[in-house]
């Protein structure tokens, strides 16, 4: 009688594991570690990716003044997450169609959003999230999850309007536990629709690690169930992601239907500056670990050591981009006071009988 | 007894529930180590441990779906949804499955869980945090809504809320969370669901409001006062079950109404009390309802809330238009 091999149940899910290892470019230490996915970008490219960097770097830093003094409402830091938050919509055109979460007021003003109104939508006020028709985004969505589906239905109608373009949404480690995540790539993968899912894993949910969100190994792996690619890129790494994210959206726009990206990074502040303190949950030594990866850190070397890049340059960028929030702040400080009447108006394209009584309520009471 | 805001009530209730009964469970997002976004969970896990107190993945529906599943193995949840306006995602799991579980098994279920969840506007939120959503869910059956205004009741509601057999929906205002303290009783007491309290007797108008608008209420009737209106506050307390009763009596006293609810004008709670008292005390009334609430529009832009929503002087106004009539 021969003996039947027992088959062991971690045989059989071993041959289940993908391998997701990390897609990257640039090390910590400024070196190309893998000359053949370096994306082709002339050295103003180059330039102009690092200015963006340290541009929106500084501009974390004003959001927190400005938030000390009082000057914004809602205001979630973007520190530590420049590469992943840049790489990825710098891979985009105009045409595309962004769909940001809360966290991603850079990716809106860098296809177009006016500065002034990133910061109108932090302190509450119509007129941020009110845009002009041939701007392809929606305002940054606060229902985690509800931009992924939203960002299938877009892709969907891009496929059937026969645009060569994509759409783009963002959510984060935690926002891949929802339903919605889920629901978003597998329609998407269903409709072969031209869709590019990011997952901006930056270690945290508010106060809830990683680890605590899912038993997978790697978010990229959610794609699988999908049917559809799933990448995992250093998201400290600009490099990686503008690569990967752009052969995603031309593998998109060819008809072969959605990519999933995560990009692993990091966010060095609090969740949000509404009271969030991320020594109450962060493990010691973190912080420092990541700042050791930091994405400006590692493509300030490469392109210093390509002569591309001097500290006047950085001082002018960081310049500018107080220049910019100071004017920008201003300028959202004219907005004109809200008023209940126009919300109603807004309601609906005719308003019912009973808004319109309440216009005329509100009208009597704002004249007054 | 003890000076306590309404958190640090709630905090003390939730604690005594736990330290009670050990099939009770605290779960939802961050209410682990960061004892929730707003505290109300600080300090449950280091003292009754992670597998009663813990936090669960980024997603409303699983957390509701868990609740279920964990009380038809014997466990008394207390859930808590982050923000009310996250409603919509944990919708189906609260008004679709929780609330018809006793009706769809013949009464032979229990279905003890408590949904926790902090509302309501003033606090500069950003968008679909502060939705006054109680309506949505008061129009479900199966589901009693509670919604303390003060520090006292809001420990003596969740305590019976936790005890309740039945899914409870105690939602917290957040203006209320810390705005002031009373006096609280140490120890375990409970204040019955489905009764509103009589916060002032008065005999010219009936205010009925629940929730923050109740320290309007209160604001206005000190105003009124010095005018020489003297007006009743009808605290709610529970929007449902509601306590007719009361509702009914007050109607009655003063023959004056004026209720007030923070959620728009559109529906919900306060058409409800409008509704029970004209269908049974319509003959009482010696003027027409006043209704105070919000206009029918989304909640919102944090920068607008002051415009939008109900205060003191709208309902001073309203006891005007009703006792001059
Ligand atoms: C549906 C929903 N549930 C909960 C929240 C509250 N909330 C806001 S941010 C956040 C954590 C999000 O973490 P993650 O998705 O990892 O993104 P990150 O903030 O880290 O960029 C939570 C729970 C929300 N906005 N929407």
């Amino acid at each position: 009688m021969v003996k039947k091999e027992t088959q062991t149940i971690e045989a059989l899910l071993d041959a289940n594991n993908f391998d997701f290892s990390t897609v990257k470019v640039l090390d910590e230490s400024g070196k190309i570690v893998n000359e053949a996915l370096m994306p082709e970008l002339s050295d103003e490219e180059l330039v102009d990716f690092m200015e963006k960097m340290v541009f929106y770097r500084e501009w974390n830093e004003r959001m927190f003044a400005l938030s000390r003094q009082g000057r914004l409402g809602f205001v979630a830091p973007t520190a530590g997450q420049e590469a992943s938050q840049l790489g990825t919509v710098l891979a985009t055109t105009s045409d595309d169609v962004l769909f940001p979460g809360y966290r991603d007021l850079p990716q809106l003003m860098e296809h177009g959003l006016p500065r002034h109104k990133a910061f109108l939508w932090s302190k509450g006020h119509v007129d941020g999230s009110t845009y002009p028709e041939d701007f392809r985004a929606y305002p940054p969505q606060i229902i985690i999850g509800a931009q992924y589906v939203q960002a299938a239905g877009a892709a969907l109608g891009i496929k059937k309007n026969g645009r060569k373009a994509i759409a783009m949404t963002w959510t984060g480690d935690g926002g891949s536990s929802q339903g919605d995540f889920y629901e978003g790539i597998n329609y998407a993968g269903a409709y072969k629709a031209p869709a590019v899912f990011v997952i901006q894993n930056n270690g945290w949910a508010i106060s809830t690690p990683r680890e605590s969100q899912t038993a997978a190994p790697t978010l990229a792996q959610k794609a699988v169930a999908a049917g559809i690619p799933g990448i995992q890129v250093d998201g400290m790494d600009i490099l990686a992601v503008y690569a990967v994210t752009k052969a995603a959206r031309e593998f998109a726009i060819e008809g072969n239907g959605p990519v999933l990206i995560e990009t692993l990074c990091y966010r060095y502040g609090a969740h949000s500056l509404s009271g969030d303190d991320p020594k109450r949950y962060q493990p010691e030594g973190a912080q420092e670990h990541w700042r050791g990866l930091d994405p400006l850190n590692r493509f300030r070397i490469f392109l210093t050591e390509k002569g591309l890049w001097t500290e006047e340059r950085e001082e002018e960028v960081v310049a500018q981009a107080k220049e910019e929030a100071k004017q920008a702040i201003q300028d959202a400080e004219a907005a004109p006071k809200q008023k209940v009447s126009d919300f109603l108006k807004n309601m609906f394209e005719e308003a019912d009988q009973i808004t319109q009584e309440q216009i005329e309520q509100y009208e009597a009471k704002e004249n007054k | 007894m003890a000076q306590m805001t309404m958190i640090q009530a709630i905090t003390d209730a939730l604690d005594i529930e736990l330290n009670k009964d050990d099939r009770t469970l605290i779960f939802g997002e961050d209410v682990g180590k960061n004892g929730g976004v707003f505290r109300a969970t600080e300090g449950l896990q280091d003292k009754h441990g992670e597998d009663r107190v813990f936090n669960t993945p980024l997603a409303e529906s699983g957390i509701g779906g868990l609740a279920i599943g964990l009380s038809m193995e014997g466990f008394r949840p207390i859930m808590e949804i982050q923000f009310f306006g996250f409603l919509f995602e944990v919708m189906d799991s609260i008004a679709g499955q929780m609330s018809r579980t006793r009706f769809r098994m013949g009464g032979s279920r229990n279905m003890p869980i408590t949904v926790r969840s902090p509302f309501g506007g003033g606090v500069a939120t950003p968008e679909m945090h502060a939705d006054s959503l109680e309506g949505l869910i008061a129009q479900s059956p199966g589901v009693k809504v509670v919604i303390p205004s003060n520090p006292y009741d809001a420990k003596g509601l969740l305590i019976s809320s936790i005890r309740d057999n039945d899914p409870v929906v105690f939602l917290e205002h957040m203006k209320l969370y810390r705005s002031f303290r009373e006096e609280v009783p140490e120890g375990e007491y409970t204040i019955p669901l489905g009764e509103a309290n009589v916060v002032k007797e008065g005999t010219d108008v009936s205010i009925i409001a629940y929730g923050a608008m109740v320290r309007e209420a209160i604001a206005a009737a000190e105003t009124l006062e010095k005018e020489g209106i003297n007006a009743e506050i009808i605290d709610l307390r529970t929007v449902y079950p509601l306590d007719i009763d009361t509702l009914i009596k007050t109607t009655e006293k003063t023959g004056r109404v004026v209720v007030v609810q923070e959620a728009q004008r559109q529906a919900g709670v306060g058409e409800k009390v409008i509704s029970e008292i004209s269908q049974r005390a319509v003959l009482s009334l010696k003027a027409p309802i006043q209704f105070v609430a919000a206009p029918n529009t989304v909640y919102p832009f944090g920068m607008a809330e002051k415009e939008w929503l109900p205060n003191a002087n709208d309902i001073v106004e309203a006891v005007k238009e009703a006792t001059v009539f």
